[in-house]
């Protein structure tokens, strides 16, 4: 067997697993519902459109955070590559970010941007910009000179030299933190939504879960992990495919 | 030397920015970084916060620790077997890179509110990157020791413990020091949901009370907690790698 085929099989095992505890009473239904009841509900939430308001603000701001983080991450790695005194002074900002726990500033924005959309897009954006700008530099390290030699030969200015020979020649690194960057607007953008927020996934999460109502909410957390494990997977398998092209 | 000063540069310039954003935003959004380092040191001599920190560092230091053996073992035992971890290396990953905070609600439910709540939780952050990272490092391995240990006939626990671990030390702890910092986010979370007390509850309290001085301090000493440990593991992680690879 494959082990793609274990994989399958184990996880097919562990939800009869859970419907067996769910359905004879050793998980009682106030902890959770049956794994099949959840997949019912969720069918009946998402044919109905009281949730798809919250479902598409959420996933809009995931992709407004995700999107800014790339293109302002990949900007900033091109400047500060240019720039080695910088690079230097930033260098442990960024072997220390990653430690920051960012939640701890979203009380802040709240206090100074208001209950909105934008604190939850800038915590998505914070956590997803480093990753971008380290990963881009790393790949600009890697660019053969005799590339650049070649740029130069050819007269082209630093602009293009970035958009027609770095960045391109970069794009397997840079795609690197790209992957983080859509890892990470989901966990910053649902979790700012779970802390504190009027609408959005995070919050008919929370809002359900004060409610003891497990029939929305065990639908919805399914929902949530399935999405993003969904886009990460399509982005780990782009990854695989771009890498194995260059390869050739 | 060149590297303390340029440190400083930009401690120097992100406190400037801060000045800078007081002056703009004013004092209804946030403090002054010398009014808030005065509050926060207030803060750290007064009986009444220092329950907070210390529950805190309780339930920090056993999510660690649960984070660290749990995912070494992990680790371990899928890394010794080729099949095993060849099936679960893309779910770790996948785990990896879910928002695990959607699973407060359940972590709730069955740890109940308080201390185990928070360990959990926090545990729950960092033994996925610990596990990643010791089945790498296991995989990694050069396959010599391994046949050595068996020629020997070393059992499993003598072989995690006189083999592996010490060759492979580097790259667990590069997994401990991201473990680390997601750990103290997860304890954090956990208290910022289901807690009566630690940094997180206290967090959670002053934003429901608009008290911006207590917002602001707490996320400064957060920040500066997280950044000494995180730099100072970073430079064992570092000595470590040159100890066994050579500058």
């Amino acid at each position: 067997m494959t082990p793609g085929r274990v994989r399958f099989v184990l996880a097919i095992a562990l939800v009869l697993l859970l419907e067996g505890l769910c359905r004879f009473g050793v998980i009682t239904r106030f902890s959770m519902i049956p794994p099949s009841e959840i997949v019912w509900h969720l069918g009946k939430i998402l044919g109905t459109a009281q949730m798809w308001p919250a479902i598409l603000k959420t996933l809009g701001n995931v992709v407004a955070a995700c999107v800014s983080s790339i293109i302002v991450g990949v900007l900033a790695g091109a400047l500060i590559h240019r720039w080695q005194a910088l690079r230097e002074t930033l260098d442990p900002l960024f072997a220390a970010y990653y430690a920051i726990p960012v939640y701890a500033f979203y009380p802040l924005f709240i206090v100074i941007f208001g209950l909105g959309d934008f604190p939850q897009i800038l915590i998505g954006f914070m956590l997803g910009l480093v990753a971008v700008v380290v990963n881009t530099l790393n790949g600009l390290d890697r660019v053969p000179r005799v590339l650049l030699k070649t740029a130069r030969i050819h007269r082209l200015g630093p602009v293009a030299t970035a958009r027609k020979i770095a960045l391109p020649y970069a794009a397997p690194y840079v795609f690197t933190g790209i992957k983080l960057a859509v890892a990470y607007s989901f966990i910053g953008v649902i979790g700012a939504e779970l802390i504190m927020s009027r609408t959005g996934l995070g919050y008919e999460i929370g809002y359900a879960y004060n409610n003891f109502d497990n029939a929305v909410m065990y639908p919805l957390i399914v929902f949530v992990l399935g999405v993003a494990a969904t886009v990460n997977t399509m982005f780990f398998l782009w990854e695989k495919k771009i890498l194995a092209r260059r390869r050739k | 030397m060149i590297r303390a000063f340029r440190t400083a540069l930009l401690i120097a310039a992100i406190l400037a920015a801060w000045q800078l954003l007081f002056l703009y935003a004013g004092a209804n959004a946030l403090t002054a970084p010398l009014d808030t380092i005065a509050y926060a040191l207030e803060l750290l001599s007064s009986p009444r916060f220092y329950p907070h920190l210390l529950e805190t560092g309780q339930a920090f230091a056993l999510a660690l620790g649960i984070a660290i053996s749990c995912g070494i073992l992990i680790g371990f035992t899928l890394g010794l077997y080729r099949f095993a971890s060849d099936v679960a290396e893309p779910v770790l990953v996948a785990l990896y890179s879910i928002p695990k905070i959607t699973l407060y609600p359940i972590v709730l439910l069955a740890f109940g509110i308080g201390m185990p709540a928070k360990i959990a939780f926090g545990a729950i952050h960092g033994i996925i990157p610990v596990a990643i990272f010791a089945l790498g490092a296991v995989r990694n391995l050069n396959p010599v020791y391994l046949k050595a240990a068996r020629v020997m006939r070393m059992g499993p626990s003598r072989i995690a413990t006189r083999v592996l671990l010490p060759a492979a030390i580097p790259e667990i702890f590069t997994g401990i020091r991201i473990g680390f910092s997601l750990t103290l986010i997860g304890t954090l979370l956990g208290e910022m949901f289901a807690s009566q007390r630690g940094l997180g509850f206290l967090l959670i309290q002053a934003i429901g009370l608009h008290n911006i001085r207590l917002i602001m301090a707490l996320t400064l000493l957060l920040v500066v907690i997280a950044v000494t440990a995180s730099a100072a593991l970073l430079a064992i992680d570092r000595r470590l790698r040159r100890h066994m690879f050579g500058s």
